[in-house]
């Protein structure tokens, strides 16, 4: 790592000292970030427990209402209460994005090690299919999917993870094919390590961060993506919605100013930025003073 | 006469993570005249470049001056501000930085690149400058100086780099120059070149320059006096050819006897010449390497390594030499030949080869920076081959460890650091470490010294010539210095542009006659005397281009640089192989004997009877 050098030699120690670089955050803004994401992933938990009123119930008879003790984000179209529907829809945007993303960087990052590791013509497969699958807009695709499976959150968690693959693919094969030209990995070629030891031994570990990195700005892709289907009525179906479909459901209210349309997309703007805040913190090499 | 150059009780400090200012410079005073030429000398980390940096009035990043005046033609540099300073820097005082290849824009001419800081400066218009650059390149020797400004960086040589980087510097005639380690990436041929360019135009336009290096050899041929440094102190301050004669600090003697590599031939060349008729360790015969599809990169190669033997291969770079160790691995898959352990025939790929003959053939990388996987710990990196060639566990395991640890005289506590946290001389003792977990029979070393300071590369070669005796282990032994491998080696083998041209006992490289191209090198090595530079014998010009007979036809490769050079002969033939009196086998058409050397048959047999060997 790059600032410290632990003078300690317990191994408890060193790797303590190793882990809290690597995730260390180092300026305000990145501490910002940490709380924000911090604060939805706790809320995509325990969220649904807090809300007010079931999420889906006629609780009030005004529609589009003010901001109030009772309605504490207001009221929606049909009188529904906001601040519970946001918090229902969370675990739907979060988790739907997160489990999307998870696969999309599986999926790419080991297509992106087997492919640097292997001969030139799996490897030349490997790419050429993921550059076909890059050149289609994720947006198109998308509305194929859900034009021809229907819109369900396994089709939705698929449709983002295939769509943001070759992204991840892509950086996951650069990031590889240069450590494997590096000589600790020749070395361990020339004792005669397998593969599998070379890749998740040699490899791995030294491109964690910037894959790391590609996570989280690959997450905030996701949930864009996942809030424009829903904005467009392609994603999570009435009754419950996630955020996305939150906007779109109240749009009406814009004219009037109603919260109802302002605090859905409030929620989607912290998470993404706070996401993007952290992963600049982890991501920029630190500064040694 | 006053003084140019005046630096007192200058301090140079880091500022750590806790913002603590850690000394790094402890108070330097020197002064240079008009017209001398001073040498910072010591180890890496002894604070040199920061003080040669400092005579611009620059720190690097982290790094801050903390007292003490940088006078420089009566101005202190310290006290100026920024926008003064960038006045200073480039004008009065110019730097010429280590690696050229580096420092040079690969998309803007040379030209453009050369005249830049005159431009900046405003020192003359573009047309003056642009002649006054060609005048520049005349001095420095460089070839086509009319035109060669219109070239771009990667079109010329490092070492034409290098002196054009010096013409840059001197385009606005400054006060001082900085010269910081200007040949320390080049071969030792090249060095020359580029030493005898810098020297002159210093001597003809009495330029006070800095000359920072590790090399006392090369500096003695530069500086009038010369400031040795040690952990950011000054050891001792003297005439050039008073501290060569007259070391006054313990320091500069070590640094002067880690200059002259001890003879190690001993009791081993004995048992070696015992065991010349049996079965060698090591074989390899009629070797080819082609890169692409018709550039040779090795032709013709056939050594034999004894067990218990240290073969010593040297050419500058792109001679080959890392190639053939290469290829012995199997990293590289020749065209032609084969490489025998044993006198058994190993695959050509390391994917292709058993375990054990991995094993018995270990490989240490010139660069232990690399080598080792920064996110493994030193235990992590030696208990791997361990397990996998000798299946150890446990606590077994951890021992061997201690004992590999101590084997390369590093302390146990150093087990649970990583890489980056080891100084460059333990990171390469502990790539050494690795190859001596496997037990091999034989460990091929590719320039395992040349990125470490003088003093801690004799102790490495001290800790190898030790393993030898210890473990009877065999060394192949890459390097571009010749007069160390000829120190250590019990064979030497020449490698000039893929070709083998000369090869011999360690021993016979201590006197003439040698392969053109071995002269030159023993020539260039710099000699730790004033003078050498102007007196050695690798002082040609550029020769005349010569050009072969017929076109196509394989000739020595050689021939452009020879100056011993036949017409009639050399350009029109081959030369073969022959054995100089002293032992040494050629590939020349000179015998340098007044009898006729007898030239042998040079070895090919067909492969199907060498197998049966």
């Amino acid at each position: 790592m790059n600032t410290h050098t632990p003078s300690t030699t317990t191994v408890e120690s060193t790797q303590k000292a190793s882990f809290s670089s690597r995730f260390h955050v180092r300026s305000i803004s990145g501490l910002i970030g940490l709380i924000l994401v911090g604060f939805w992933l706790v809320i995509s938990v325990i969220g649904p427990m807090l809300s007010p009123y079931p999420p889906n119930d006629f609780v009030s008879n005004t529609v589009f209402g003010p901001m109030s003790m009772k309605h504490l984000f207001g009221t929606d179209y049909l009188g529904r209460d906001i601040f519970s529907r946001v918090l229902a829809g969370t675990p739907y945007t979060i988790g739907v994005a997160l489990a999307a993303t998870v696969a999309a960087c599986l999926a790419g990052v080991i297509s992106g090690l087997v492919a640097a590791a292997a001969t030139s013509w799996v490897d030349m497969t490997i790419s050429r299919t993921q550059d076909a699958l890059i050149s289609i807009p994720s947006k198109m695709f998308a509305l194929i999917m859900v034009a021809s499976f229907g819109s369900s959150v396994p089709i939705l968690i698929l449709t983002a993870a295939i769509a943001y693959m070759p992204g991840s693919f892509r950086i996951a094969r650069s990031l590889a094919v240069n450590v494997m030209t590096l000589d600790y990995v020749q070395v361990a070629r020339l004792r005669g390590e397998s593969m599998p030891y070379i890749i998740f031994k040699e490899v791995l570990p030294n491109m964690f961060r910037p894959v790391l990195t590609d996570f989280g700005l690959r997450f905030v892709f996701i949930v864009l993506l996942l809030s424009a289907m829903s904005f467009l009525g392609l994603g999570i179906q009435p009754p419950e919605a996630d955020w996305g479909s939150l906007v779109r459901e109240n749009i009406g209210g814009l004219s009037s100013g109603a919260p109802a349309v302002i605090m859905p997309a409030i929620a989607i703007a912290t998470l993404t930025i706070g996401v993007n805040l952290l992963i600049d913190s982890i991501g920029s090499k630190s500064v040694q003073h | 006469m006053t003084e140019l150059v005046k630096v007192c009780d200058l301090q140079v400090a880091v500022r750590t993570g806790a913002g603590v200012d850690v000394p790094i410079v402890h108070g330097a005073d020197f002064s240079l005249h008009k017209g001398e030429v001073l040498a910072l000398i010591g180890e890496s980390g002894s604070g040199k470049t920061t003080i040669a940096l400092s005579l611009m009035g620059y720190a690097r990043s982290g790094c801050h001056i903390v007292g003490g005046s940088v006078q420089v033609d009566g101005t202190d540099l310290l006290t100026l501000s920024d926008s003064k300073l960038t006045k200073v820097r480039g004008r009065t005082v110019s730097y010429i930085a280590q690696s050229a290849a580096a420092a040079f824009n690969p998309a803007i001419t040379i030209m453009n690149q050369v005249i830049e800081s005159a431009m900046i400066h405003k020192t003359c218009s573009r047309k003056e400058a642009e002649k006054k650059a060609i005048g520049l390149f005349r001095e420095l020797a460089l070839p086509d100086p009319e035109h060669i400004g219109e070239r771009y960086p990667h079109q010329v040589s490092g070492g034409q780099l290098q002196r054009l980087m010096a013409a840059m510097a001197l385009i606005t005639d400054p006060i001082l120059v900085i010269l910081d380690e200007p040949t320390t990436a080049l071969d030792v041929t090249t060095q020359i070149e580029v030493l005898r360019a810098f020297k002159k135009v210093v001597r003809e336009r009495n330029t006070t320059a800095v000359y920072v290096s590790h090399d006392l050899a090369v500096v003695a041929q530069m500086a009038d006096r010369i400031v040795v440094l040690k952990n950011g102190e000054i050891q001792e301050n003297s005439l050039t050819k008073d501290l060569l004669i007259e070391p006054k600090h313990e320091y500069t003697k070590s640094l002067l006897s880690a200059m002259k590599p001890e003879s190690r031939q001993d009791t081993a060349t004995q048992t070696i010449m015992d065991l010349e008729t049996s079965t060698p360790l090591l074989e390899v015969r009629n070797l080819e390497v082609c890169f692409e599809k018709d550039k040779r990169v090795l032709q013709d190669i056939d050594l034999k390594i004894r067990r218990g033997s240290t073969v010593g291969v040297i050419g500058e770079s792109g001679s080959g030499k890392t190639t053939l160790a290469r290829s012995i691995v199997g990293l590289v898959e020749p065209s032609l030949g084969n490489i025998y352990l044993d006198g058994e025939a190993l695959n050509a790929s390391a994917s292709g080869r058993t375990r054990e003959q991995l094993r018995r053939v270990q490989y240490v990388f010139q660069n232990a920076d690399t080598a080792l996987n920064p996110l493994h710990t030193v235990e992590d990196i030696l208990a791997r081959p361990l397990s996998f060639y000798h299946g150890m566990k446990g606590q077994k395991r951890r021992d061997r460890v201690a004992e590999l640890l101590s084997l390369v005289h590093l302390p146990d506590s150093i087990a649970k650091r990583r890489p980056t946290e080891l100084s460059g001389g333990q990171k390469q003792r502990i790539n050494l470490a690795r190859a001596l977990a496997a037990e091999p029979d034989i460990i091929l070393c590719d320039e395992v010294t040349s990125a470490l300071d003088t003093v801690v590369g004799a102790a490495i070669l001290e800790l190898m010539a030790d393993l030898r005796q210890k473990l009877k282990v065999s060394y192949l032994f890459i390097s571009h210095d010749i007069s160390m491998v000829q120190a250590i080696c019990d064979e030497v083998v020449v490698l000039y542009s893929g070709f083998k041209v000369e090869q011999g006992a360690g021993e016979s490289f201590k006197r003439p006659p040698f392969h053109p191209y071995t002269q030159l090198l023993i020539d260039s090595v710099p000699e730790m005397k004033q003078g050498w530079l102007e007196s050695t014998g690798a002082n040609h010009e550029a020769l005349p281009k010569i050009a072969p007979e017929k076109a196509n036809v394989v000739l020595c490769p050689f021939l452009d640089r020879c100056s011993v050079r036949i017409e009639g002969k050399c350009n029109q033939v081959i030369p073969a192989r022959k054995k100089l009196e002293k032992g040494n086998q050629i590939f020349c058409h000179h015998s340098f004997s007044n009898q006729k050397a007898q030239e042998i048959e040079v070895e090919k047999q067909p492969i199907s009877q060498l197998q049966s060997v």
